[in-house]
């Protein structure tokens, strides 16, 4: 995970992880249109592959390993794109990162957010 | 010359916008945050300006991360509505004011700031929901012509605070020149605190949030005086948004008069703010 020294728990979108992250960022870039949405879900895997993922990256798309994703160089709002597809909130992912369920995160979230973190 | 009679300090989730197209303002878990906005809404009716600058980020819609440019302004006649991968926002699209873009570029790089040109944008929520925030109900089209200023936040490292603030003193300065345009209303977007990704999602941080708001009005020094890594630490990674704020701030007069302020958490997973400035009753 790419932090800074003094920021546990928290994603700088910077220079090593664009590197390490472009394709996956690029593959999920490119599910704007309803075409390639229709593409990705014929063929997942080959359709990681005309992006040249890293097997990693490729098994993070796959299994929905959203935390992986980020740990891989995906940016959140690429990785959002591929939630949206399949039904999921920021709300869901804020959960999944934080090791909550949805309805947990979406209380803590109406209760004035995570202050303490 | 041109007069900035307004600015407007606004987040920009797309929830708001989102709860806005879907008849959701008046449910109990979206009135405080649209009451909050009222009396903005009504003080901005009657002063409509000539033109807007919106100051924005694009969130992976217009751009993607093969170029990122630190800032970029469009020049285009028309801004179309963007499709983020759910259908376009049934919004208008975005008329823009070419001449006023070409003005601004011009005196902006000869005052050292070389910005990137976008001849054709597609605009996501970062600047339809603010501009629903000011107009909830544009009918055919958005009050005034737009002119997009875009801003990377997303990728570090983002351009510092103090930088936004000068970019917006150099926009003040190229509209005291220009004749196209009596008055020019001006929008920071952005925040406030939220973090979206990590063991931190979630963050929200209202103490800084109420000290930004009360600031980036009377003490703005005080928030171009914070480095990145602050922004991030205190507002969240994606809180970083709000030095978006203070290219607003930057293009309007030392002194200001806050018209309204409003604060609500959550919007999502984001503390959403709005901080109303009127440029031309300053004590």
């Amino acid at each position: 995970m790419t932090t800074r020294s003094d920021l546990p728990g928290t994603y700088v979108f910077d220079g090593p992880s664009g590197r390490r992250g472009r394709p996956l960022n690029r593959m999920l870039q490119s599910l704007r249109t309803e075409g390639a949405r229709a593409d990705f879900r014929a063929d997942e895997a080959a359709y990681c592959l005309r992006f040249e993922l890293s097997a990693e990256q490729t098994t993070a798309v796959l299994e929905r390993d959203w935390q992986a994703m980020l740990d891989l160089g995906g940016s959140i709002f690429y990785i959002y794109k591929l939630a949206m597809m399949d039904g999921r909130s920021m709300q869901y992912l804020g959960g999944v990162f934080t090791g909550m369920t949805e309805a947990e995160f979406t209380a803590a979230m109406a209760a004035g957010g995570r202050t303490d973190v | 010359m041109s007069e900035v009679i307004w600015g407007l300090g606004t987040s920009h989730v797309p929830s708001i916008g989102a709860a806005m197209d879907r008849d959701l303002t008046a449910d109990p878990k979206w009135s405080p945050l649209f009451d909050g906005y009222a009396p903005a809404r009504e003080w901005l009716a009657e002063r409509t300006p000539d033109v807007a600058i919106l100051v924005y980020n694009d969130h992976a819609n217009g751009v993607d991360l093969d170029i990122v440019p630190t800032f970029a302004i469009g020049t285009a006649e028309q801004y179309r509505v963007a499709d983020e991968g759910y259908g376009r926002r049934a919004v208008p699209d975005v008329t823009g004011d070419p001449d006023l873009s070409c003005h601004l570029l011009e005196h902006l790089v000869d005052d050292g700031f070389d910005l990137t040109v976008f001849s054709e944008l597609d605009v996501d929520h970062g600047f339809t929901v603010p501009l629903s925030v000011w107009t909830p109900d544009p009918g055919d089209a958005w009050p005034c012509p737009v002119v997009p200023i875009m801003v990377n936040v997303i990728r570090y490292p983002q351009p510092s605070a103090a930088r936004c603030y000068a970019l917006g003193q150099a926009i003040g300065r190229a509209l005291a020149s220009y004749e196209g345009a009596r008055t020019v209303g001006i929008l920071g977007t952005g925040g406030m605190s939220h973090q979206l990704a990590g063991a931190r999602a979630g963050f929200v941080n209202p103490e800084f949030d109420r000290m930004f708001l009360d600031a980036i009005a009377d003490d703005p020094q005080r928030l171009t005086a914070l480095h990145r890594d602050e922004y991030i630490r205190l507002a969240g990674s994606e809180g970083i948004e709000l030095i978006m704020w203070l290219v607003m701030r930057g293009a309007m007069n030392a002194r200001v008069r806050t018209v309204h302020t409003a604060y609500h958490v959550p919007a999502s997973n984001t503390a959403a703010g709005l901080a109303l400035l009127d440029n031309r009753s300053a004590p």
